[in-house]
């Protein structure tokens, strides 16, 4: 609980920022991750640069997508009526991080560079075809949510390289839900599942659903998403999805001693069925 | 009159600190000059120590020293076992405060380094160098039992520390083997992390010129400390001075005296100037004791006709790495003692043998052998009844101590002082609703869905205890205690105790027996504790036993000054003392009530001693020792009701119930919080917590993020009830409390869950009842 030693700026703008970062740098926004693992010394930074008072990366911007700054905290991303008009996922898994001293202080961008596997907003992210917006020193460049997340811990974000924000397409036509298993002791999830339905009539027209926790990283579940395409929702359409989901995330299962892999990955099938209930309902 | 103080549920006077953040525990303490301790922790559960380098740490900027046990030499002697259990072959091996020679859990202290900065003394500890070569490693306490197992303690053979069994082996196999049904199971007592809010911390100061050592530190028992610290430092008893400031829980993690506080000492004499130590919460869990431990193989005879007939068990204890302060005495004096429970059992049977590990050293954690020994006892009747085919509640009754006042003799050995456990069983199931209850949860196994009810009748010994008693078993201490009742002489009062509470709402309680006893306003009672030169002598805070003990004590030392006040008032009113009546603070001669004294104008002119009666002496103080002669029984009934989703393994505790008798209450409020902590503690036992390590001995439930502790929204509001059964042999009848929600709760969970797994074919689950193993079980129990 006593980390080492190491210097701390506070950056007033995003080319401050980069400017300060250097080779042993991190960037600090809310602290709710990053703090943790340098007072158990599992990091060891030289430098922070705190990102919370650059007044350009907070807020919520609705223009036919959402643009969503990367300090702006998960509870106020819970709270946006654009947010839970657009991607009503989104909103309900940020809502859904941790207890609410930690909504107020982590920051959605703080989340997806930690990529913890147990994390909520990366699997609506990775759903709803989210964009991350990022700016190095270099200049700034975007890439989808998907090949976002690379592994456990693991970003396509180079050292050095700031998340701007992300930008998000709207989906007020769209059924969409997150439903959480939380792990009884961090309350991260065990499994959680994000889906995103356009129905046409009775039928489903499209259907994007992502499952993380279960996972190394939030992923996409093409086999889910063919089974309940084209379909009413029926039973069988269901019971396929909540089959095909198991295979979706075969190759990238995680797990610890107390919640292994195997239960992990058929809780995916029962949490599948349950968002949809909540999407649909 | 007024409202009886005694009785009546007043706010705790000690939470307006508390929860402004206004108390000052050891860490608040400053003082000039201190110097930082931080200690370099072995990361193997087993390992030899070939060699430490510190010249790095050394020249780091403000590191002033680092020392190995090589540095202490026999500066401080072992940290000494204080529970010798006799005829059980104990072997106590020595505990260094730093490793010597090798390492026996991860966290065992390998040197300290002394910085004048709590950072750099952390980062001058990482650059210490120790080269260890890895031994095989063993946790299970059974395991490390058998044959083959990597050997801990040279001079514990087979890792045996004791083996106690000292019950009529041939009378209890003789029952089982002429019993109608047996049933067995084995019982995973798991490992648990105590998690007082309150880290551990001490912080000692050495004066040369006087020789005398002053140290502040998180304990249950300031008294013991000193004798302790006394013993391996070598000072004088006298000139050691402990004082627990304001302490945050202990839970029984706070009784032991671990090396932290040996080696601040150590480190204050030897550069003369204050030295620190505060423990992290990681700290905490690797090198603070766990509770219970123990690997249990458990079974119970019975009659075709439903009754219990014995009892028997084997347990392998798991002790850790070395013997701490108390621990033999955990899983065999407060644990085999137990068997009988609240029930005519005529035969009990218990082995228990304590075995060494490479895990953390366990002792005493709330409850300490009385849940592990309720726990079977309850398991075992819900076994009998299945066996049986017979209600688990029906089973309960038809076996239950019938109601006594004064004294019921078991099998174990003890003498139980009151109960009437028919009433709080009987009250229990009428406020659950027993009956609807099977028929609401045949309705809904119907519908695809499984409740389960669980219903745990117990009795427990705590107010520890009859200090006779406590040295036949081993216990190296009395387990009486003193008090002084003070006052001064604007009739304000001081209440002087050698106990030690710590959270538990003592220093409310205590005030409300005074009041009681002597006619003070609570609000003029000051309680004062946790300093040894303040305070007397006393053994301190744990088993339940500060209200019975220190109350008792209290209550003497109060009627004796009301008896010196009754004569005082009398001679000050020219009246016979015979003629004195006494209401509500206040002495009136009988026939003339406007002629009183109240017991503040008796105060003063007992201090002022201008007009005292031939022979009083002055002054307004009296004490008292108090050494109980028995234990105090409370007791009660349990029940919960859960459902469990039978697709993810998830248990939804739905209702609590409890029923308890500590005999009359003092405050019912602090009745019910320590009632509601202890549920929420033990029912936390049954569904999420527990110590996982890895085979090699890492503790792989390290943070709360992986060690489950249990949450408010876990719990429905507790329904509580009670039933009055004052103790015959206690000045004012009042029975422990601190333990009983932890000892009742454990079982009552547990066999709610496994009732409703019933349908599914679930016989049996190890704790704690995650998901994960929830749903497993019914996956296996279906193929
Ligand atoms: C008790 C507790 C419970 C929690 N429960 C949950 C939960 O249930 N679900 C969940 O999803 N999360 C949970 N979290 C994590 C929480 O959401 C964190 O706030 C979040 O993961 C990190 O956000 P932060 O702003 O605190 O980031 P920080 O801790 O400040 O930073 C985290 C990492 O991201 C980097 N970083 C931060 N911002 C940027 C940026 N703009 N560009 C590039 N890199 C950046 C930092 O350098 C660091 O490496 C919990 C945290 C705690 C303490």
């Amino acid at each position: 609980m006593w980390p080492n030693e190491f210097d701390y700026a506070r950056a007033g703008s995003v080319d401050e920022a980069l400017s300060l970062i250097g080779d042993e740098g991190k960037f600090l926004a809310g602290g709710h991750s990053l703090l943790p693992v340098m007072k158990l010394r599992l990091a060891a930074p030289e430098q922070l640069v705190d990102i919370g008072g650059i007044d350009s990366l907070r807020g919520i911007s609705a223009n036919g997508g959402l643009t969503i700054g990367a300090t702006t905290t998960h509870a106020e991303i819970a709270a946006s009526a654009d947010v839970q008009a657009m991607c009503a996922g989104l909103a309900s898994a940020c809502g859904q991080v941790g207890d609410q001293a930690v909504r107020n202080f982590g920051t959605i961008g703080g989340n997806i560079a930690h990529a913890d596997p147990a994390s909520d907003p990366p699997t609506v992210l990775v759903a709803c075809g989210a964009t991350i917006n990022i700016q190095g020193a270099d200049g700034s460049r975007s890439v989808s949510a998907q090949d976002f997340f690379v592994d456990l811990f693991e970003t396509d974000l180079e050292d050095g390289e700031l998340i701007t924000g992300l930008s998000l397409p709207n989906c007020s036509d769209c059924q969409c839900a997150y439903v959480k298993f939380p792990h009884p002791a961090s309350r991260y999830a065990i499994v959680g599942v994000a889906v995103c339905l356009k129905m046409d009539g009775g039928t489903c027209a499209q259907a994007d659903v992502a499952v993380g926790g279960a996972t190394v990283k939030a992923v996409k579940c093409a086999g889910a998403e063919a089974a309940l395409a084209g379909s009413t929702l029926d039973d069988a359409a269901i019971s396929a999805a909540a089959e095909a989901v198991k295979a979706d995330i075969g190759d990238w299962l995680a797990g610890d001693i107390a919640y292994p892999e195997s239960y992990r990955q058929q809780m995916a099938g029962v949490f599948l069925r349950r968002a949809i209930a909540a999407a649909t309902g | 009159m007024t409202t009886r103080i005694f009785g009546s549920g007043i706010k705790r006077r000690e939470d307006p600190r508390l929860i402004t953040g206004e108390a000052r525990y050891t860490d608040d303490i400053k003082l000039p000059g201190v110097l930082h301790m931080a200690v370099v922790r072995s990361p193997y559960a087993h390992a030899n120590i070939v060699s430490i380098d510190s010249s790095a740490a050394e020249a780091m900027d403000g590191v002033v020293a680092v020392y190995t046990s090589e540095d202490i030499g026999d500066g401080l002697a072992g940290l000494p076992t204080a529970w010798l259990i006799p005829d059980s072959d104990l072997k106590t091996p020595e505990h260094p405060a730093l490793a010597k020679g090798k390492a026996r859990y991860v966290g065992d202290g390998v040197a300290i380094v002394l910085a004048d900065d709590r950072y750099r003394a952390q980062d001058a500890a990482d650059a210490v160098v120790v080269e260890y070569e890895e031994l095989p490693a063993v946790i299970d306490p059974e395991e490390a039992a058998q044959d083959g197992a990597p050997l801990i303690h040279d001079d514990v053979e087979g890792n045996i520390a004791f083996r106690w069994a000292p019950f009529d082996k041939e009378a209890s196999d003789a029952v089982f083997a002429a019993a109608d049904v047996v049933v067995s199971e084995r019982i995973l007592q798991q490992r648990l992390l105590p998690t007082a809010m309150e880290p551990r911390a001490a912080m000692a100061q050495y004066n040369p010129a006087t020789q005398e050592l002053t140290l502040w530190c998180t304990s249950q028992n300031p008294h013991i400390h000193r004798f302790i610290i006394s013993a391996v430092t070598g000072l004088n008893e006298n000139k050691v001075r402990v004082i627990a400031p304001e302490v945050g829980g202990g839970f029984g993690s706070k009784i032991p005296c671990y090396p932290d506080e040996a080696l601040v000492s150590w480190a204050a004499i030897k550069l003369g100037v204050p030295v620190k130590w505060t423990e992290t919460r990681s700290e905490n869990y690797l090198i603070t004791i766990h509770g219970r431990d123990h690997v249990q193989h458990v079974e119970m005879a019975a009659s075709n006709d439903g009754k219990l007939l014995g009892v028997r068990a084997t347990v392998y204890a798991g002790m850790g790495g070395y013997l701490s302060t108390a621990a033999p005495g955990i899983p065999t004096i407060l644990h085999g003692l137990l068997y009988v429970g609240p029930y005519t059992i005529d035969s009990i049977y218990c082995e228990s043998i304590g075995v060494m590990t490479n895990g953390t050293p366990t002792d005493a954690y709330r409850g300490a052998g009385r849940p592990e020994a309720t726990f079977l006892l309850e398991r075992m009747v819900d076994n009998v009844a299945r066996a049986l085919d017979m209600d688990p509640v029906e089973l309960r009754r038809k076996n239950l101590i019938p109601a006594f006042e004064d004294g019921y003799d078991v099998a174990a050995g003890l003498t139980y002082d009151s109960g009437d456990y028919p009433a709080a069983f009987e009250k229990a199931l009428d406020m659950a609703g027993y009956s609807d209850f099977r028929q609401a949860q045949a309705d809904a196994q119907a519908q695809g869905r499984y409740l389960g009810i669980g219903v745990t009748a117990y009795t427990e010994m705590c107010g520890l205890g009859p200090s006779q008693v406590a040295g036949a078993v081993g216990f190296q201490g009395g387990l009486w205690e003193s008090a002084t009742v003070r006052v001064t002489p604007t009739g304000k009062v001081q209440a002087l105790i050698g106990a030690s509470p710590h959270g538990q709402g003592s220093e409310t309680t205590l005030a409300q027996i005074i009041s009681e006893e002597l006619g003070f306003p609570v609000e003029d009672i000051e309680v004062v504790h946790g300093d040894t030169t303040e305070t007397p002598m006393g053994w301190g805070t744990y088993g339940s036993r500060t209200t019975p003990v220190t109350g008792a004590a209290l209550a003497h030392a109060s009627r004796k000054l009301k008896e010196k006040a009754r004569v005082l008032a009398a001679h000050l009113m020219e009246a016979n003392v015979a003629d004195i009546e006494y209401a509500d603070g206040s002495f009136s001669v009988k026939g003339s009530p406007d002629q009183a004294q109240s017991i503040q104008d008796v105060a003063l002119m007992a201090h002022l001693a201008w007009n005292m009666p031939e022979g009083m002496d002055p002054g307004f103080e009296e004490s008292q020792f108090y050494d109980p002669p028995n234990f105090v029984y409370p007791f009660g009934t349990h029940i919960a009701i859960v459902e469990v989703d039978a697709e993810t393994g998830e248990i939804e505790l739905q209702r609590y119930i409890a029923v308890d008798d500590c005999g009359p209450q003092i405050n019912p409020e602090v009745v019910a919080g320590q009632i509601h902590g202890g549920v929420v503690q033990g029912a936390a036992q049954a569904l999420c917590e527990g110590v996982i390590y890895s085979d090699d001995g890492q503790l792989l439930t390290g943070t709360m993020q992986d060690y489950c502790m249990p949450k408010a929204d876990m719990f429905p509001n507790f329904e509580l009830g009670e039933t009055v059964t004052p103790s015959p042999h206690h000045p004012i009848g009042v029975k422990g409390v601190g333990e009983t929600g932890t000892i009742a709760s454990t079982p009552t969970v547990y066999n709610a869950v496994l009732d409703a797994l019933a349908p599914l074919g679930v016989k049996q689950i190890d704790m704690p009842l995650t998901s994960a193993k929830v749903w497993g079980a019914i996956q296996a129990a279906r193929s």
